[in-house]
């Protein structure tokens, strides 16, 4: 084996015209259905908006962690293919636009909203240092900055290599990486609370923040192998990369598939078993009427189907499958934000029409568009990484 | 030399590259029966070696789902047909609440099984014998060097050929192995005196010592004797309540399973007028009635019911039961007389159960009519 005289061998190309044409179509219909939702029937639009700036979130803030995690573990199996999640962080930017509709239709999805209610309610009345609206809108400024802050300087100094091949540009990172780990924690913690927790302002659930977690670190790792392997079928990624990284990202998605049925049953048991009429409420309103058919569908998607469709070894390496898996938990998690969403606007039963239908074809839009806005005409692998030639040697 | 057979021809190298290079050409030629030998796990190498994937996989796969079997069927038969339990307000077969022992008992089940097999199936445990220990070319390769050994019992063996495909790959010390045939037939018996009586030893000694730090020096119990338990025993005192007593007295009107408390004491008249037999005269319940009258009642008022005490004289002799006065109480009656006594006949009803009660008074019924039988018993 001669992989010491191996040379980088990587052109830069034209990303493939039908990912423009396939985003831009997702996106107009997901728009025509949002703004055509939106004056039918505003709140049920905003919860739906709700669902799907959840589910971004998970993608832009999940990639962005990914792309810290690299770093600070000095891993370099994904160096390769860092810059397809830093493109997929990109899509923070987009965040913003997304809260808005969240934002004004605030009274009709926050009970916790309505000064005269809390006042009349104890727990609410309790809890009303933290869940007022000037708090909230201050958090909701906070969060986007603190993301978008780090996914600059994170990847304005990995861009900076490309050209200065600047090694400390690295270490630099890696210290950044490594300050924004508990911002992310935090931030994440709280904003799972915030847009989904608080929607039930009278239930709590210790183990949610996680509970979230486990889902955007799925849905990141998602993106980002679809992407790789679609990329890499069209050649358009470096020579070199095997089955050795595909391995590796399937392990992940395995892996963090079973963490997130371990954190979702964790806190059905722990409710389940105590037993105490403020924590099971939450659960009774999604087993009563359909409901109940939604979360075992929930168990069925998130986790039984992905477990068998990803369990053995090969199955880990073959390309179709996983990009495939990696698209069908893209749905999983966003039937995951539905199921933890909705609930709270139709309490009667599952409600399920033309706008949940539409709405996630806007964010798959909005993501497509924006990786392709931000990948056109640049490298797809980070060409000035001091780690990029061990990634591509990388060997099981 | 003479006794020693040919186990295969070594090579050894300096870098992890030239051993996955070698192993990727040795495997190319179409040699089957080689092994590599590396001081730690080269990243590749199943794939330079052209291994197929591992059998293990499967092992763990069948043990792993039987511990599931296992646990689940465990669970549901103790809690729900052998010993069940209201516990916490679940039902008996409360599935979310097995599923951490159900996923426990499986990863232990996989896991301890797979280790299991693969030292007895894949390494041949107890065999602990191999022809390239203690030689040159395993202390080499055990400390800094890479290794590999095509042997002889492969087709493709050729003694010049493989001197020669290993020279080029960049080997040196290229050496045959030879091993003694006896040492590896040598049966190693797991059951050898010798073996078990070093392990006997090892046990006592361990558990010999960890005792005597535990209970001689350090005076701590080994583990929580059951009689030394953090709870307060009736028939001991007790700070934690105003009286001492660590017997409590349950709760003013509470009612023991199975005890239906008499409403009718002192008032015979009612008892007489409101209650009513629950049980029929059958066959079962006449048998049950008069074993009861028998053990209870017999001493007294005789086998028959006729008042002939078996007490001779020690205590006054009870009226017999076939007066019309009897004959015309209802059971109610009676059946207060047995509750709560009469004259000197003291309460039976810490002696018998309610249904006993009841089941006696049917005998004795059947006893007073054998005596004033009605017309229709004569037919």
């Amino acid at each position: 084996m001669n992989s010491t005289e191996h040379r980088i061998e990587y052109e830069r190309k034209e990303l493939p015209a039908g990912l423009f044409k396939i985003g831009l179509v997702f996106f107009i219909i997901g728009l025509i259905v949002a703004v055509v939702g939106y004056f039918v029937d505003p709140t049920r639009s905003a919860f739906n908006n709700l669902i799907i700036l959840m589910f971004l979130i998970s993608v832009g803030l999940g990639s962005l962690f990914l792309v810290a995690l690299e770093y600070i573990g000095g891993a370099v199996w994904s160096t390769p293919f860092r810059r397809i999640t830093e493109f997929f962080a990109a899509v923070l930017f987009i965040l913003p636009f997304f809260i808005i509709p969240v934002y004004f239709n605030i009274h009709d999805m926050f009970h916790w909203t309505h000064v005269e209610e809390v006042l009349k309610d104890k727990i609410l009345s309790g809890k009303s240092a933290y869940l007022n609206e000037g708090f909230f809108t201050i958090r909701i400024v906070l969060f986007f900055a603190i993301w978008i802050f780090f996914y600059l300087i994170l990847t304005r100094n990995s861009k900076k290599q490309d050209t200065t091949l600047d090694q400390s540009l690295t270490k630099k990172n890696i210290k950044i990486s490594a300050i924004f780990m508990p911002f992310f924690g935090i931030t994440l913690t709280l904003a799972s609370i915030d847009w989904i927790m608080s929607l039930e302002p009278h239930w709590f659930s210790t183990i949610f923040g996680i509970y979230y977690f486990s889902g955007t670190i799925l849905t990141a790792l998602a993106v980002t192998t679809f992407m790789v392997v679609y990329l890499n079928e069209k050649g358009l990624l470096v020579k070199g990369l095997k089955r050795d990284h595909y391995y590796s990202l399937g392990a992940l998605l395995f892996a963090f598939i079973n963490f997130w049925a371990y954190i979702a049953f964790s806190q059905f048991l722990l409710i389940y078993y105590a037993n105490l009429p403020e924590e099971t409420y939450w659960f009774i309103a999604r087993t009563e009427g359909s409901w109940v058919f939604v979360t075992i569908l929930l168990g069925v998607v998130h986790f039984l189907v992905p477990y068998i469709g990803l369990l053995s070894q090969p199955s880990k390496m073959n390309p179709k499958r996983l990009k495939f898996m990696a698209v069908w938990i893209l749905c999983a998690h966003l039937l995951d934000m539905y199921w933890l969403i909705m609930p709270t606007f139709s309490k009667d039963g599952a409600a399920f029409g033309w706008m949940e239908l539409g709405y996630p074809l806007l964010a798959f839009g909005t993501i497509i568009l924006v990786f392709y806005y931000f990948a056109k005409n640049k490298d797809l692998i980070p060409v000035g990484d001091p780690k990029l030639k061990r990634g591509i040697d990388f060997r099981l | 030399m003479d006794e020693k057979v040919l186990y295969s021809m070594t090579g050894l190298f300096d870098t992890p590259d030239q051993i996955i290079e070698a192993a990727e050409k040795v495997s190319d030629k179409g040699y089957t029966k080689f092994d590599v030998h590396t001081p730690y796990p080269v990243h590749g190498m199943d794939g330079a070696m052209k291994l197929p994937p591992s059998k293990l996989g499967y092992a763990a796969l069948v043990f792993g789902l039987s511990g599931t079997l296992t646990a689940l069927t465990l669970m549901y038969w103790m809690s729900v047909i052998d010993y069940p339990n209201i516990i916490g307000g679940k039902p008996f077969f409360a599935l979310p609440a097995f599923i951490p022992i159900i996923f426990e008992v499986t990863v232990l089940a996989a896991s301890v099984a797979t280790v299991l097999t693969m030292l007895f199936v894949f390494f041949k445990f107890p065999n602990n014998v191999h022809p390239l220990h203690d030689t040159d070319y395993m202390k080499a390769v055990s400390s800094d060097k890479y290794g590999i050994s095509i042997q002889s019992e492969d087709p493709l063996y050729d003694e010049a050929e493989i001197t020669v495909l290993l020279g080029e790959l960049g080997a040196y010390k290229i050496e045959e192995v030879y091993y003694d045939n006896d040492e590896v037939l040598e049966k190693h018996n797991i059951f050898e005196p010798k073996f078990i009586g070093l392990l006997l030893v090892l046990v006592i000694l361990t558990s010999g010592t960890a005792y005597f730090v535990l209970n001689k020096l350090m005076f701590l119990p080994p583990f929580n004797w059951m009689a030394n338990q953090g709870k307060v025993i009736p028939q001991e005192n007790h700070t934690l309540f105003a009286d001492t007593k660590g017997m409590r007295t349950p709760v003013q009107g509470t009612v023991a399973r199975g005890y239906l408390p008499y409403p009718y004491s002192g008032q015979p008249e009612l008892a007489a007028a409101n209650l009513a037999n629950p049980l029929l005269p059958t066959e079962e319940n006449l048998a049950l009635g008069k074993s009861k009258f028998n053990t209870f009642c017999s001493p007294c008022h005789g086998y028959f019911a006729e008042g002939d005490s078996r007490l001779n004289g020690k205590f006054p002799n009870p009226p017999s039961l076939h007066s019309a006065k009897l004959r015309e109480w209802t059971d109610g009656r009676i059946y207060h007389v047995i509750v709560e006594g009469q004259n000197v006949m003291p309460s039976y009803s810490s002696q018998m159960t309610r249904e006993e009660r009841w089941a006696t008074i049917l005998y004795i019924r059947t006893l007073q009519r054998s005596l004033n039988a009605k017309e229709s018993d004569l037919q």
